[in-house]
């Protein structure tokens, strides 16, 4: 029989039977990753639930006005003559200043740390910081928040008034009252601190992945340690640094104590850009500041208030996913 | 290990025949010694290894080694595995030194000066010293053009008319025609070959005196091969050129002068016998050297 010519009608199913092992292991996988997203959207229900009364109340308003005020603790709409009103946009926004002062103090020197301990350093030294660097990453943050609250903030005040005096003529460094305490400047500063271990931890270990012949072929062109550093080792560790930076963001964004301590809170009015003002903003110290006296009515506003970190946090990780996705993209397609 | 026969005949090893004993004349005449090694004159672009001695730690692997590579010409390094030849090409553009545990004694002359004194700056060796890998390695996030370019840029020598270098050194790599539509596509896009000569083209972009090559077509196909040989023997014209092979017809139609290294078992590397191409696998002195190029071991 002579074999005709085959057309994809011919085409066969191609099957391949898993093992009962496969099997298992692959129900513990998906079990797990979804596990994560159901919970992540049981906590999102349940502050959408919990903050109800006042996203009823108040609408879009209560992302966008500027004003908290408990008044007698219940809302106009029930007949109140002392009405209770929220609105959280200062705090918000601030949360954004603070956590943005803090990647741009945090991530330069982690960064720099990482080439330091990767390429600079005697092997002795860089274990000894690698080991010390990935043991602070581990350490709760909240401990090098005390740590800055009590050490750091005393000298942020004299660095404030330094950048005052000479910068002054920068937007963001003036000030209207020169106090230079409990700025949004020193509360970037601490969570900084806060975050500087893991974000350097991070990085050390995608700078220590450059493949290595890749390291050895521009030494052979005759690449300094510096040039090789800028063309090598930064365009392969850059997807892996955003991400450890916004693994630090989002931590910064949920700080609560050490910003708590360091920050003037201020609710009706938002400070835009003055980063050495005593005045700020700041959605979780919001929250530790009013839990304590909170009416029934407040609390629904503080939930409202954990829901709207809990927005912005999400997507600050979305922005950092989508950097990494393109900037990792780019290498493979752009340059066509 | 050694030959059995205690009188040895006259070898001749019909599957290898060598193409290169013609060229040896053509390019300036060498001196050559009584064992038909080449003799040090210490010129441009000359290239020799003096009484070298290499450890890792504790561990010497190579010994007194003692190796000319004459301008314009092509030599190969074969020996069985382990012996020593990729150590030994890295000490001649100090790559050694990347290795913590890595020490040397002895000289290695380029131009006729040391290149481990003190007052030499190690980059602008590594810049007369072009190295090309065993495996392909060209710079991911760059394009083509990118990568012909990259050792200006990682230098930071001055790039006068980049389009005609580019294009000048593709040329010489044997890629040009291949990729001259396509320089603005990445590096990874180009197979395995295409990569290998995309990484010469990159080394001859920094204008060396001399190419080291490890084993440069390991990787490769038959027909790469044959083209990075054809690259290998346009460029002798005007560079020194030392490569590692373990393949003996390749030795036998690329290179001018051979080297072979042996570590016997429990000792350093050493050099057993180096001389013309022609020479060695005609009439080997040693009979380790002849047992090693019929395919007795190694
Ligand atoms: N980084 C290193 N540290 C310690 N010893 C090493 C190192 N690299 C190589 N050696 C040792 O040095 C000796 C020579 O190795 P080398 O790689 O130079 O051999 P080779 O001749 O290139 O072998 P092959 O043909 O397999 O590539 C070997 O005994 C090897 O174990
Ligand atoms: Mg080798």
């Amino acid at each position: 029989m002579n074999p005709r010519v085959l057309t994809q009608a011919d085409q066969i199913a191609i099957v391949t039977r898993r093992r009962l092992s496969d099997k298992v292991f692959r129900a513990i996988l998906i079990f797990g990753g979804t596990t994560s997203f159901f919970v992540l959207l049981a906590i999102f229900l349940y502050l959408v639930q919990r903050s109800a009364p006042v996203l009823r109340e108040f609408g879009l308003g209560f992302a966008t006005n500027s004003i908290w005020y408990s008044g007698d603790g219940f809302p106009a709409s029930q007949g109140s003559s002392d009405p209770a009103n929220f609105g959280l946009f200062p705090m918000a926004y601030g949360t954004l200043l603070v956590a943005l002062i803090a990647m741009v103090i945090a991530v330069p020197i982690s960064v720099m740390l990482a080439l330091g301990i990767s390429y600079y350093m005697p092997k002795r030294v860089s274990a000894a910081v690698t080991f010390i660097v990935d043991l602070a990453a581990s350490i709760p943050s909240v401990v090098f928040g005390l740590w800055g609250l009590f050490i750091l903030v005393p000298h942020a005040r004299y660095w404030a008034q330094l950048l005052n005096r000479y910068l002054d003529w920068i937007p963001i460094f003036d000030v209207t009252f020169p106090s230079f305490d409990q700025s949004p400047f020193v509360a970037g500063l601490v969570l900084a601190l806060m975050i500087t271990p893991i974000v350097t931890s991070i990085s050390r270990e995608i700078f220590s992945q450059t493949p290595l012949e890749l390291i050895q072929g521009a030494y052979a062109l005759g690449a300094t340690r510096a040039a090789m550093i800028r063309n090598i080792v930064l365009p392969f560790g850059r997807g892996g640094v955003v991400g450890g930076a916004m693994l630090g963001l989002g931590r910064a964004m949920g700080e609560t104590v050490a910003v708590f301590f360091v920050l003037q809170l201020f609710y009706d009015q938002t400070n835009w850009f003055r980063i050495l003002e005593s005045q700020g903003g700041n959605v979780a110290s919001l929250i530790v500041a009013r839990y304590g006296e909170a009416t029934e009515f407040e609390l629904a506003g503080l939930f409202g208030a954990g829901l709207v970190l809990f927005i912005l946090t999400l997507g600050a990780n979305l922005v950092a996913s989508s950097i990494i996705s393109r900037t990792t993209k780019k290498k493979r397609v752009s340059k066509k | 290990m050694s030959n059995n026969s205690p009188e040895r005949e006259e070898v001749s090893i019909p599957a290898i025949s060598v193409d290169r004993s013609a060229s040896l004349g053509s390019s300036a005449q060498e001196a050559l010694n009584d064992q038909g090694a080449p003799v040090a004159q210490h010129g441009a672009r000359e290239m020799e290894a003096q009484n070298l001695h290499i450890w890792f730690g504790n561990n010497l692997v190579l010994e007194k080694v003692d190796l000319v590579f004459p301008a314009n010409t092509v030599t190969a390094l074969i020996g069985p595995s382990g012996c020593g030849k990729s150590t030994f090409i890295r000490t001649l553009n100090r790559m050694h030194e990347l290795i913590p545990t890595a020490a040397l004694a002895g000289k290695v002359l380029l131009d006729g000066r040391d290149i481990y004194s003190p007052d030499v700056d190690v980059t602008q060796i590594r810049l007369k010293v072009g190295m090309v890998f065993q495996k392909p390695n060209p710079f991911p996030a760059m394009s083509i053009r990118d990568n012909v370019l990259s050792g200006l840029r990682l230098a930071k020598l001055p790039a006068g008319d980049k389009e005609s270098l580019v294009e000048e050194c593709l040329t010489r790599a044997g890629l040009w025609t291949e990729v001259k539509d396509r320089l603005s596509e990445p590096a990874l896009a180009l197979s395995g070959g295409q990569q290998q000569r995309l990484c010469i083209a990159r080394a001859l972009a920094v204008k060396p005196e001399v190419l080291l090559m490890d084993e440069p077509c390991s990787a490769l196909d038959p027909g790469s091969t044959l083209k990075i040989e054809d690259t290998i023997s346009y460029l002798s014209d005007s560079i020194t050129i030392i490569i590692v092979t373990h393949n003996m017809q390749q030795a036998a139609r690329v290179s001018d002068y051979t080297a072979f290294f042996l570590a016997q078992y429990g000792e350093p590397g050493r050099v057993v016998e180096h001389t013309t191409t022609s020479q060695i696998f005609s009439r080997p002195k040693d009979p380790r050297t002849e047992s090693y190029i019929t395919g007795k071991f190694g």
